[in-house]
């Protein structure tokens, strides 16, 4: 029996922040909890794209960071490909990469200086990087000349194509996805896409997509989870979910759901110090 | 398994150091400015030697050459001890800048691997830029180094980079503990340091608890060894017991900075300040 790519349970996170009562003098305040993940379950086997859809702070990114071994969940475990992502965070670590709304580089470094970076945290360096960097760059459509130039004189879609480049040059077995379309413009957005549709086809890789993008998960996920609230709310193929909630789309199924839009709710505002 | 691991770790300290070498090669107007800086400060301060004889605050028995040497040693070491510290205490709050800190965060790289890499270049590269104002100093100024004790000195030196490592990464702690005030409060320390070490005077000038605070700093005694090798000539030998006590700081500020720093890492995880805007 194949280990889960990902095992979830009973994770919940809260993040503090220092409140004022309305009226109350500046220098009296209070903290207060706001729960971005409330107890969650989940179990996601090896391969294939697995959608989180909701809106801004519906617990997407926090769930993310949590398999990132960037956060630590407040109760609960949760295990990658077996390895328990608090205590075996480095072993966790080896088998995951992530692609972010934002393309996280050395904006005045090249690609290629990004991507040697990353290979050598990776331990995948040696002769034939540049070549390895070179074809996988071509395979995405980025021309030739854009390797050595600044990330900062790239557009955005470039550099998000660059950010993907680097999570397959590392070689990553689950590949968490955080909005990696989202601000891109439309021709952007769907090169973008149909680099993940072709990636995908190539490559056992277990890819965990959150989005907001209704029509983006309909094409490219087998199975979507919607989440509002820091709780799931609907769980299975978007063609099961349209049926089972009597919705057209996926965005209709959500308004089924929770009554409202994916509109834009401001995120948890985490601890300051 | 640990060829692996070993191997893996060489390559992650050789990412962190390529790195830097990439962005100081972006940034080099920035950097070729900040040389100009250390440059003027480093000549200003030996200057300061000259003016004490010419306004006649040296009094009588005033030697010109040691005062200026007295003094350039501190000034030198002060730059390249600074430079270092910055250098780690930015090793955090620049990746905040990039917005790569996540993405480095996430590497599967043990962080003993990622602080020592980052320690190592800012070392390297602070003995390099050091070197280029000491060149500008000789050029300078007459300085005297017909009783210096060249090797004794470099002996000193290399003791220094254990207990320097432990205390950048000490530094380093501060802005993963607060994303904000960080890099202020690691000038603070900076500063606190430059106080009490004996960088431009004996510590016997300073009051009794600030002594007891240079006592404890390891830069008081890597201080303190130069000066003897490069003013009265003390060699290796003689340089022994000071090499011991900071080697034996470097045993102790080392894991204890790499434990400082994994509690802070793992409070950052708890409260969500492992992200580029903190």
């Amino acid at each position: 029996m194949r280990v889960p790519a990902i095992e979830i349970q009973g994770v919940r996170k809260a993040f503090r922040r220092r409140e004022r009562e309305a009226g109350a003098p500046w220098w009296h305040r209070g903290w207060k909890d706001k729960v971005a993940l409330h107890e969650l379950d989940l179990v996601v086997e090896q391969g294939g794209v697995t959608g989180i859809l909701g809106p801004n702070g519906s617990g997407k990114s926090t769930l993310i960071r949590i398999l990132g071994t960037l956060l630590t969940p407040d109760a609960g475990a949760a295990r990658v490909f077996g390895w328990d992502v608090v205590t075996e965070a480095l072993e966790v670590r080896r088998h995951v990469n992530r692609v972010s709304v934002e393309a996280a580089f050395f904006k005045e470094l090249s690609p290629w200086e990004n991507m040697v970076y990353a290979a050598r945290l990776y331990g995948g360096a040696g002769n034939g990087t540049r070549r390895r960097v070179v074809e996988i760059l071509t395979q995405l459509g980025l021309a030739r000349d854009v390797i050595d130039q600044p990330m900062k004189q790239l557009s955005r879609g470039q550099q998000q194509k660059v950010a993907i480049a680097r999570s397959f040059l590392t070689a990553p077995s689950l590949l968490l996805m955080d909005e990696p379309t989202t601000g891109l413009d439309p021709r952007s957005k769907k090169e973008v896409q149909s680099v993940l549709e072709t990636l995908r086809a190539e490559r056992h890789i277990t890819v965990l997509l959150c989005t907001h993008d209704m029509d983006e998960a309909a094409a490219l996920c087998e199975r979507v989870l919607m989440m509002d609230g820091g709780h799931v709310l609907a769980d299975g193929s978007p063609a099961a979910l349209c049926r089972a909630h009597g919705g057209a789309t996926l965005e209709g199924v959500f308004m089924h759901l929770t009554g409202k839009t994916l509109e834009a709710e401001e995120e948890p505002a985490e601890v300051s110090t | 398994m640990t060829v692996d691991i070993r191997r893996s770790d060489l390559s992650a300290l050789l990412g962190f150091a390529e790195r830097q070498l990439y962005v100081y090669k972006r940034y080099w107007v920035w950097e070729v400015v900040w040389l100009f800086y250390s440059i003027v400060s480093v000549l200003s301060i030996g200057f300061l030697a000259s003016g004490l004889d010419t306004i006649g605050a040296g009094g009588a028995g005033f030697d010109l050459h040691r005062a200026q040497l007295y003094l350039l040693i501190g000034a030198l070491l002060w730059g390249y001890l600074s430079l270092v510290f910055m250098e780690a205490a930015y090793a955090i709050a620049w990746e905040r800048w990039e917005g790569t800190i996540e993405y480095t965060f996430m590497a599967p790289v043990r962080r003993v691997t990622h602080l020592m890499g980052i320690c190592l270049f800012a070392i390297g590269y602070g003995l390099a830029r050091t070197f280029i104002v000491l060149l500008a100093a000789i050029a300078i100024f007459d300085i005297d180094f017909s009783h210096a004790n060249v090797a004794g000195a470099l002996f000193v030196l290399v003791a220094s980079i254990a207990p320097l490592i432990g205390l950048a990464i000490l530094t380093s702690v501060l802005p993963l503990l607060s994303p904000q005030k960080g890099e202020q409060m690691s000038f603070a320390v900076q500063g606190f340091m430059l106080l009490v070490s004996g960088v431009y005077y004996p510590l016997t000038v300073l009051p009794a608890p600030l002594q007891l605070a240079g006592a404890i700093s390891p830069l008081t005694y890597a201080l303190a060894g130069m000066r003897r090798s490069l003013l009265e000539g003390a060699g290796v030998g003689e340089q022994l017991p000071t090499a011991g006590l900071l080697l034996a700081m470097g045993i102790v500020l080392v894991p204890a900075g790499i434990a400082v720093f994994g509690w802070a890492e793992r409070r950052a995880k708890r409260l969500g300040l492992l992200k580029r805007s903190g």
